[in-house]
């Protein structure tokens, strides 16, 4: 379905500026540490120094008294379960204040509450806890066999999950292929660092008998839900409320301890408490990412034409499974990706959820998939050199052609549409290939290598029902919701379950109001974010705000538009089906009238009204997709980079995307999350690293020993798009606001190893760090030398 | 308790701090200038930039007892700056934010650097933008931001004022 741009200009397909950015630029805008309530104290947590350790005891100094809660002191705090209806899944509380164990080190243990945070971390420095050591469980593939020691003492090891999926028939091909690539790949432990820490304030508004939690979440219908479950509340009794949120990428979908903490601890004061996270408890006990393992075996023919993979994966969760999902969707999701968007048709992969001793687990930027696809893509590269052909070429034989779509994948994902070679192709223009491969014959003067690397995916969006279902997730975001409000005075107002959080939606969902009822941009509000105002909604995650609730705006504003058309054309005195909404009125053949001049009826003089149509113009309504099982954006990510073989320093000469989300709805969004998302992926792929000491202890703590992406380092990003509308969602759009971050770790890596060829030196770990490619060089020497 | 007397945006301020308070902590809990960011509180993220003396800082590492008789001027005190007018439009007009936790910090910095004529090209941008971190935008669009708005400073084009389209993929 294809979908002409809007003619007014502002509607679906137009670069509309944002409506968002006047607060922002002039420092108006709120978060939830902006929030002022008189009386409020501070509060900070005392957390653990250990890595596992048995609580003996705790001291707290005799004039803190009232000031420093534990679990005792808040005995309506029940713990956080995250059951997902997955067979198999070992389901442990997670209390938000750490009871007879700490299981990582920043495992909260207690909440000091005083006038500033200064003084409540003073308090906590005189909080002293009697901790019995007990040995860590910290190395991924140990814990799969440790069972001295055990994270959760009830389980019979440390697995949350194992399991295994197969189809087709892996052990024929494995006796018969002529080409087998084996390699282990990693992609190490790191945390999301959204600008803005995770923030909560919360107080008892006693008047409409509520207890109204700020936070800094993507999700205020479902921390209201999980708020209503750990504290034993009735929701009505709750408000969640979302103000500005300075950034999440999936670290603020999931409860924290703190909310519940904070949350618990307002109902037994008399006063607006909050907390607001430094950055030290971010690396500390925010939930962290990634932290996959591979063990990838190919099979292939002579030419690089895959039979089968062969796969074991170990995710490390964490110590607990974070409400409400826990940490299996990260494992399931990469296991499903895995074959990317080629046509294998022989799979195998036995998959190991672990608990360690480490901060919990939880999504982020790509889910799963920024792992699967540098494993698959790593690979793919690897049988081309195994065959001596161009892995380019390789990589685009293997491709799912447009003429197989739809594709159902070996691990059951239905591709709806796209040309992905297409997308390999303009790449590959896009950074000049045939240029940079001279440049490579002539060499460089400063003596560094310079590579070419390529990575591909598919990005399952917008996924319904069924969908989730089948994951087993513990509720089912198959669907969003709006309540359109045409004002007295023919100004809209838009109520909607999603957070916006620098994704754009206050712009882009006004314009698909305008696109359907003519309004000016201009005059539509959006509210998001708060659990006070709009109907019940899932969220911003999983890259579903534009197809759900961007759906959801489209359907219930042409709800809106029978009744706007009927009392029109009551006021034309002519028939509905003859008039049409334009530029802000209600168009007939001999005349219009004005939305304000209906609205106003609606509201305020209902004697012209048409018989038997109601006062007032609100509408609510859900929206699902026309596909239960998602529509796919794609794209193919091209680094350029020159790696300096003495000091192992990467350099980023070049990055490309070419990439398809059907229909835009505003392309200069886009274009904003495609080059956010890929420079994230950057930090993935070269920087950003939390490692553990073998007791369990992180060894990065600051933004001096944790690197994220600078403006220096980063090169300016192109972007080429494909065109394929899909005909399931409103418009035909796709999500797409993950993508960026998936293919750059993987395409980096491949770089990088076409930089190195002549010395044979492969890097198959996150970050790339120089040390890493130094020891990826030398180890190649040691091997040449023999 | 130390009696310190500065002046806010322009308007002379009393109060006494506690010689640990932070003059971001003193912008933002006293004199309720929220528009003043904290992102790390360890001086790396540069979020919580401001103007003292005319000078960029970072308000989570500069202590308010050390700005007795100093000039700070935070985002909410540009409100007749011409530079910071056009950096706006440009920041608006060029994408150049988007959770826009960063970008009040940004514009502090990005107005600096035109002023000290390092804005020539996008690689000496890059480099003057290092202490900045920004998470959402991959800093394409902010560099082409503080580009535009350097070249209508200059006198060149200038940034449209009324613009409500985005230029290049409009």
């Amino acid at each position: 379905m294809m979908h002409a741009p809007s003619s007014t200009g502002y509607g679906v397909g137009a670069s509309l500026l944002r409506k968002e950015d006047a607060r922002h630029l002039h420092g108006r805008g709120q978060f939830v540490s902006d929030v002022k309530l008189a009386n409020t104290q501070d509060v900070a947590f005392v957390r653990s120094p250990h890595a596992h350790a048995r609580i003996k005891g705790i001291a707290i100094p005799p004039d803190a008294e009232g000031r420093v809660f534990t679990a005792r002191d808040l005995p309506r705090l029940a713990e956080m379960r995250a059951v997902p209806q997955v067979n198999g899944f070992k389901v442990s509380g997670y209390p938000p204040l750490a009871t007879q164990k700490v299981r990582y080190v920043g495992d909260a243990i207690a909440a000091c509450m005083a006038p500033t945070r200064a003084e409540a971390e003073d308090l906590a420095n005189s909080v002293s806890v009697d901790f019995e050591v007990l040995p860590a469980v910290i190395d991924a593939a140990a814990a799969l066999t440790t069972t001295s020691s055990l994270v959760h003492e009830s389980w019979a090891n440390n697995l949350f999950i194992e399991r295994v999926f197969q189809e087709g028939n892996l052990d024929e091909v494995a006796r018969t292929a002529d080409v087998v690539v084996r390699r282990t790949y990693r992609m190490n432990r790191h945390v999301a660092v959204p600008l803005e820490g995770r923030a909560v304030l919360a107080y008892r508004d006693h008047r409409l008998d509520e207890l109204v939690v700020y936070t800094s979440t993507q999700v205020p219908h479902i921390i209201r839900l999980g708020l209503a479950e750990v504290l034993g509340l009735e929701e009505r009794n709750i408000r969640v409320i979302a103000p500005d949120v300075g950034g999440g990428f999936g670290s603020k979908a999931r409860l924290s301890p703190e909310e519940a903490a904070i949350a618990a601890l307002a109902l037994e004061l008399d006063h607006p408490v909050r907390w607001v996270e430094d950055r030290g408890e971010h690396f500390l006990a925010s939930t962290h990412t990634r932290d996959h393992h591979y063990r990838v075996t190919a099979y292939a023919d002579t030419r690089g034409r895959l039979l089968g993979i062969d796969v074991e994966l170990i995710v490390d969760g964490g110590a607990y499974a974070m409400w409400p999902n826990g940490p299996f969707l990260e494992t399931g999701m990469a296991a499903r990706n895995l074959p990317g968007p080629y046509n294998i048709r022989n799979y195998r992969v036995k998959t190991y959820t672990v608990a360690t001793n480490k901060s919990p687990i939880g999504p982020y930027r790509g889910v799963g998939r920024p792992g699967a696809c540098f494993a698959i893509e790593r690979t793919i590269d690897e049988v081309a050199h195994a065959v001596g052909r161009d892995p380019l070429e390789v990589r685009m034989e293997n491709m799912v052609t447009s003429t197989q779509m739809p594709y159902t994948t070996i691990a059951n994902l239905k591709f709806d549409n796209g040309d992905y070679p297409a997308a390999v192709k303009l790449c590959a223009e896009a950074i000049d290939l045939t240029a940079i491969r001279a440049r490579q014959q002539r060499g460089e003067t400063d003596g560094r290598l310079i590579g070419v690397g390529f990575a591909c995916y598919s990005e399952q969006t917008g996924h319904g029902c069924g969908e989730w279902v089948s994951r087993g997730s513990p509720f089912i975001p198959g669907y969003e919701s709006c309540t359109a409000q045409l004002m007295p005075d023919g100004t809209l107002m838009l109520l909607v379950g999603i957070q916006s959080h620098g994704q754009g939606l206050e712009t882009t969902l006004a314009q698909i109001a305008h696109e359907e009822l003519g309004i000016d941009p201009a005059k539509i509000s959006v509210r998001h974010g708060d659990t006070g105002l709009s109907p019940f909604g899932m969220g911003t995650i999983a890259s579903r705000s534009i197809v759900m609730a961007g759906g959801a705006v489209a359907h219930t504003s042409r709800l809106l538009r029978e009744k706007i058309l009927k009392i029109g054309a009551h006021l034309l005195q002519c028939d509905a089906a003859d008039v049409r909404c334009a530029g802000g009125k209600i168009v007939g053949r001999s005349g219009a009238v004005g939305m304000d001049e209906v609205a106003r009826v609606a509201h305020l003089r209902m004697e012209a009204l048409p018989q038997g149509v109601e006062p007032l113009l609100t509408v609510t309504s859900t929206y699902q997709p026309g596909i239960d099982t998602g529509v796919y954006s794609y794209a193919t990510h091209a680094a350029v980079v020159a790696v300096d073989p003495v000091t192992g320093l990467i350099e980023l000469l070049d990055f490309a995307v070419a990439e398809d989300c059907g229909t835009m709805i505003n392309p200069m969004i886009v274009e904003g999350q495609v080059r956010g998302g890929v420079v994230q992926g950057i930090g993935t792929a070269l920087y950003e690293e939390i490692p553990y000491d073998e007791q369990g202890q992180p060894l990065a703590g600051t933004l001096a020993d944790y690197l994220v992406p600078g403006a220096a380092e980063m090169p300016a990003i192109k972007i080429v798009h494909l065109h394929t509308p899909t005909p399931y969602t409103e418009y035909g759009v796709k999500g797409m606001g993950e993508g960026g971050a998936i293919a750059p770790p993987a395409a980096i890596a491949n770089a990088v190893r076409d930089a190195l060829v002549s010395l044979g030196a492969e890097v198959n770990e996150t970050p790339l760090t120089p040390r890493r490619v130094l020891a990826a060089i030398r180890q190649a020497q040691a091997k040449t030398r023999g | 308790m130390t009696r310190i007397r500065l002046r806010v945006n322009g308007k002379a301020v009393v109060d006494d701090v506690p010689p640990r308070l932070s003059l971001a902590d003193f912008l933002r809990e006293r004199r309720n200038l929220t528009g003043t960011h904290l992102g790390c509180e360890h001086g790396v993220c540069g979020a919580c930039t401001i103007l003292l003396d005319g000078e960029p800082v970072r308000s989570c590492l500069a202590f308010a007892v050390a700005c007795d008789e100093r000039d700070v001027t935070t985002i909410e005190g540009f409100a007749d700056d011409r530079m910071m007018a056009v950096l706006r439009q440009a920041f608006h007009q060029h994408h150049g934010l988007q959770c826009e936790f960063c970008t009040p910090a940004m514009l502090i910095t990005a107005r600096d650097l035109i002023r000290r004529n390092r804005a020539g090209s996008e690689k000496e941008i890059r480099k003057e933008l290092a202490g900045n971190i920004c998470r959402c935008t991959g800093y394409t669009n902010i560099v082409t931001a503080i580009s535009a708005a350097a070249a209508t400073l200059a006198g060149g084009e200038d940034t449209d004022i009324g613009a409500t389209h985005h230029k290049a993929s409009a």
